[in-house]
């Protein structure tokens, strides 16, 4: 509890960072957002009435402020485009993004684990070959080229899955989140093979796994029991470290798939200008990365007792 | 005796920069595939920057009658939606590609390390700075941070570079924050203090020349990342637009014909996959090489 509190308030500073951050970053925008929504042949009247009422028109800490007082009552302002709340918009898109996200994690994990074991396993065999240029692959090819090919091959060709959207019932939603997961998670499944055949191999050489050999456990309970519980550690840094990767491309994904989500508003809003939307993407994912990295932090200690004590 | 190293066996002081190039250079080319990809490397790069003297038809010359023809003889990839040569674009494509890989790791590990070094060597306000902006921009996903900043300054090569850029300093910002903590309290740091040297030149050439292998693997690691997310970039048509070719425009524009062309999205595929495979075979090879620590499990195994 008191890891967790610690965890807590040291990521309270780093989000009013990217606050600001995302503040500077949305008011260097050219242009003026109220000729751009009104359009150029506005009169100069009715600029200034919605300057006025989208509060540009104040000095910038003025409008810090009443941003920063909007984020804490979770308002993250009005859409320009969409006329509707911008918190409205981001929570509706956040679970489609986070279900994409935790199953690109998943299918790192099914297929970087057993690999990266089978790698260390047979260490200098054609497998371990086998296992490392796949490795290679995952993090070499991006994220809309697996897309492109897994539409092609499954949804065009055999038409096994659905093309576009994110279904309605929970098994189209499973269905429609196959191929995207597949997709987002083969960058992350090359990164955790890696440091899993890594681990593994220095684990291997622990007395620990000699002892258990020692006393007569079969070798399949020597690696599930000893060896991989050990190897976890390092696995959800890697995982921790990707998050941000992983919700990049989970926002390409969405486009290559037509999925709704944080980067089809992001999209969406860059081509409309709409510009208190896209600072409430980014202000969102940079949250989510975060909690998503506090909540690793807090598996370990599930994974590992010896790190609950500090 | 007094144990202790005497003045006699005092050894001098071992030449860093060509030692780590004798190790590279004895390790490197043993290895068939990352000779091989070097080759490809020099090759993409070589390309890049010959592409205005070559023979080859423009990249943006459109044409209603020559549309979406599949490779042939008079145009070795095909044509497109517009009728403009596939292999023409593809080459040209990797300028982009080549220019933004450099640009970013260039700006990125120049100013990570400058950051890095002077927090990881001073004390106080400075230090906590920035490790702070540091924290801060870790939080944003690269992709993400690099969109909001080409829409705030708008498309174009100089903005995909400081937008990409920007996530990717906080990586060598870490790094060499590390290697100057970790020498900072060293004799030899002391000894050039008590020398009277000026802070600049301890940071540079004692602080840094010590801790620079994992910038060098960093840069070397980095170069397919920024290739990679200029490539996501232009796929979502934020980037490099249109007409200038780039990998992940060129994808982009396939992927509406998909089916009745799979050649627009295959040429450019596998021309970007098989840069960013021969970048990142080459910066692991150098990772082994200039990392004691790694080389010694590859040896050993």
């Amino acid at each position: 509890m008191r890891h967790l509190s610690r965890r807590l308030s040291q990521i309270v500073p780093t989000m009013l960072g990217a606050l600001v951050l995302v503040f500077l970053v949305m008011r260097v925008l050219p242009g003026d957002p109220a000729i751009s929504l009104l359009g150029t042949a506005a009169t100069p009247e009715a600029v200034a009435v919605l300057r006025r009422e989208l509060g540009v028109d104040r000095p910038l800490p003025a409008q810090f402020g009443a941003y920063l007082a909007g984020v804490l009552r979770l308002d993250l302002g009005q859409s320009l485009a969409l006329r509707a709340p911008v918190t409205q918009l981001v929570t509706d898109a956040v679970p489609h993004t986070l279900l994409l996200t935790l199953g690109g994690t998943l299918v790192a994990a099914a297929i970087g684990v057993p690999l990266g074991t089978a790698a260390a396993l047979r260490r200098g065999t054609w497998l371990d070959y086998v296992a490392s240029t796949g490795a290679l692959l995952g993090v070499s090819v991006p994220v809309f080229v697996w897309g492109l090919l897994l539409l092609l091959a499954f949804s065009l060709h055999w038409r096994v899955f659905p093309t576009a959207g994110a279904g309605a019932t929970p098994a189209e939603v499973l269905r429609a989140l196959v191929l995207p997961s597949i997709a987002t998670g083969l960058f992350l499944a090359g990164v955790v093979s890696r440091i899993t055949r890594a681990s593994v191999l220095q684990m291997l050489g622990q007395d620990y796994a000699r002892t258990a050999r020692a006393k007569g456990l079969a070798e399949a309970a020597v690696i599930g029991r000893h060896v991989l519980r050990n190897a976890i550690i390092p696995i959800l840094t890697v995982i921790g470290l990707n998050v941000g990767t992983l919700l990049s491309g989970a926002v390409v994904a969405e486009t290559v798939f037509t999925r709704p989500g944080l980067g089809r508003l992001a999209l969406e809003a860059i081509l409309a200008r709409d510009y208190p939307v896209i600072q409430g993407v980014v202000l969102v994912s940079s949250f989510a990365v975060l909690l998503l990295n506090l909540l690793v932090d807090l598996l370990y200690g599930v994974a590992d007792p010896r790190v609950r004590g500090t | 005796m007094s144990p202790g190293p005497s003045p006699g066996r005092r050894r001098a002081p071992i030449p860093i920069v060509p030692g780590r190039c004798a190790r590279a250079a004895r390790i490197l080319p043993r290895r068939t595939p990352v000779l091989g990809s070097g080759l490809f490397v020099l090759l993409v790069v070589a390309l890049a920057l010959a592409v205005p003297a070559l023979p080859l038809q423009s990249p943006t010359a459109q044409s209603v009658v020559r549309r979406l023809q599949a490779p042939s003889a008079g145009h070795l990839l095909g044509t497109d939606r517009l009728g403009r040569d596939v292999l023409s674009r593809a080459v040209w494509g990797s300028r982009v590609s080549i220019a933004v890989g450099a640009a970013v790791v260039a700006i990125s590990a120049l100013v990570g390390t400058v950051a890095g070094l002077v927090s990881g060597y001073s004390r106080g306000l400075a230090s906590d700075l920035v490790v702070r902006v540091v924290d801060v921009l870790q939080a944003f996903p690269a992709l993400i941070l690099a969109m909001a900043v080409v829409t705030a300054l708008g498309p174009g090569l100089q903005t995909v570079v400081w937008g990409i850029s920007l996530g990717f300093v906080p990586q060598f910002a870490r790094v060499t924050r590390a290697a100057a903590l970790a020498v900072r309290e060293r004799d030899y740091v002391e000894a050039a203090r008590a020398a009277g040297a000026s802070t600049w030149r301890i940071l540079v050439r004692h602080v840094l020349v010590n801790g620079i292998d994992p910038v060098i693997v960093l840069c070397t690691l980095l170069i397919p990342s920024a290739i990679l997310t200029e490539a996501m970039l232009s796929f979502l048509g934020l980037g490099i637009t249109e007409p200038t070719p780039t990998w992940g425009n060129m994808i982009d524009n396939g992927r509406l014909v998909l089916r009745e062309a799979p050649w627009l999205t295959l040429f450019p595929s596998v021309a970007l996959v098989l840069t960013v495979v021969a970048f990142n075979l080459v910066g692991d090879a150098i990772r082994d090489a200039l990392d004691p620590r790694v080389q010694e499990m590859w040896v050993t195994g």
